[in-house]
């Protein structure tokens, strides 16, 4: 089980990275556990200056603009 | 390899020559396409049963020849932009600025503003980021200041509609209004108007985020991305600009225009800040209304005080800071820039 944290203030974007994470998610058969991260306390607090960003058990592996298909699924099955 | 959103697609597989390629062809067929925009908007027009000469054939023309022009012209600088600004990041701005003396770093602030990366959207983890990180308050104002007052979209299609000495003008005004602005408000000590928990906030450093390495075709992928994104984003604007341009292109007798627009009407340069600020839009949709307004007579300095007031004023963005800013130094805020963007106006209306 992996827990992924998406990192933004509920942008477009956002969502679409967490429907980018589910589908990753399925293809590779990995279980994730997606949270949604709002709070901008939080998301500075994560070093998130420009969003969405992406942290996979605790380690952010990205901030700012859709991620990369391939990228993603590499974090996720590592 | 970044941003691209349809995964089903093999993009990635492609060859570089395959996209270095593909931009020599997009640049060539945009030349000769963008050639053909006057004659496509006369041609069109002469189709309508309509007089070329009429206020109606007036604002068709200008409709019809203006928003090709300006999608062109957006795809063009979105596209350079994004390549441009992919060697650029919030991060990488925020190592230079907390390393630098705060007199350089405002002017610096106000140059980074326009070369990094940044959407309205992220505005307040990126104010948090600077803060917590040591930036003074004031340099982090300049840049959030400069990144859409000086934008790149907002100056090139100032250069396509307007020309190039306007251009100059708002940028080098722009510029210093972003840093002025930002040394006032670093003088002024308004960090205790801060929310109280950005106050307490340290964050440091903290960024366990790995710089990515990317390949010229990556850049160029970013820039695509870009147009993408910001050309579905902003085309609604730009149509309602136009029309809004066409309708002052078409109707508006200039003897009106100068009555209330016209360099003599000194309480014009204040009206045009307060109708620009509460103006929801952006660079795209408001220059081609300045275009029009500049080519029925408005006076320079009123015209420039409306635009910067609609760019750098949005109350969509205050409402945005608010999480991070108290109500009253978002008011500090938008008197010290609202009088900045008043002394250029009224600077350049007595100057012509």
């Amino acid at each position: 089980m992996k827990i992924v944290k998406i990192y933004g203030p509920g942008c477009k974007r956002c969502d679409a990275t967490e429907q980018m994470v589910k589908g990753a998610a399925s293809d590779l058969a990995i279980d994730v556990t997606i949270e949604k991260i709002t709070d901008p306390r939080e998301i500075a607090m994560a070093g998130v200056m420009s969003t969405p960003g992406i942290a996979v058990d605790g380690t952010l592996v990205h901030a700012g603009g859709l991620p990369d298909k391939s990228k993603l699924e590499g974090w996720l099955s590592a | 390899m970044t941003a691209e959103t349809h995964g089903t697609e093999p993009l990635r597989e492609r060859p570089d020559w395959f996209w270095y390629f593909g931009i020599a062809v997009g640049g060539v067929v945009w030349v000769l396409l963008y050639r053909q925009l006057i004659p496509f908007s006369e041609w069109a027009t002469a189709l309508l049963p309509i007089p070329r000469h009429s206020h109606t054939g007036e604002a068709i023309a200008f409709f019809l020849y203006d928003v090709p022009k300006v999608l062109f012209l957006l795809t063009l600088i979105v596209f350079v932009t994004g390549v441009l600004r992919s060697w650029f990041s919030p991060e990488k701005t925020r190592a230079i600025l907390s390393g630098k003396r705060e007199i350089l770093g405002y002017p610096l602030a106000s140059g980074l503003g326009v070369l990094t990366p940044f959407c309205s959207c992220s505005s307040v983890p990126l104010f948090i980021g600077f803060v917590s990180a040591g930036i003074p308050l004031g340099v982090t104002f300049s840049f959030l200041i400069a990144g859409p007052m000086v934008g790149p979209v907002g100056l090139g299609l100032l250069f396509g509609l307007v020309g190039w000495k306007i251009t100059a003008i708002y940028l080098v005004f722009g510029f210093t209004i972003a840093t002025v602005s930002g040394w006032i408000m670093g003088r002024m000590g308004l960090e205790r108007y801060l929310q109280d928990w950005v106050r307490e906030l340290n964050a440091g450093a903290a960024n366990g985020l790995q710089e990515e390495r990317l390949t010229m075709v990556d850049r160029i992928k970013v820039g695509l991305d870009q147009v993408k994104e910001i050309l579905g984003k902003v085309w609604i604007w730009v149509v309602i600009g136009i029309s809004i341009g066409a309708l002052i292109h078409g109707y508006v007798p200039e003897a009106v225009m100068l009555r209330i627009m016209g360099g003599e009407a000194w309480w014009s340069v204040p009206a045009a800040v307060v109708v620009g600020v509460p103006m929801y839009t952006n660079a795209a949709g408001v220059i081609p209304i300045v275009e029009a307004l500049l080519g029925k007579g408005a006076a320079l300095g009123t015209t420039l005080a409306f635009m910067m007031s609609v760019i750098a004023l949005s109350l969509p963005e205050m409402i945005i800071l608010k999480q991070v800013l108290t109500l009253r130094l978002i008011a500090i805020f938008i008197a010290v820039v609202a009088s900045g963007i008043l002394a250029t106006g009224f600077l350049f209306n007595a100057l012509l």
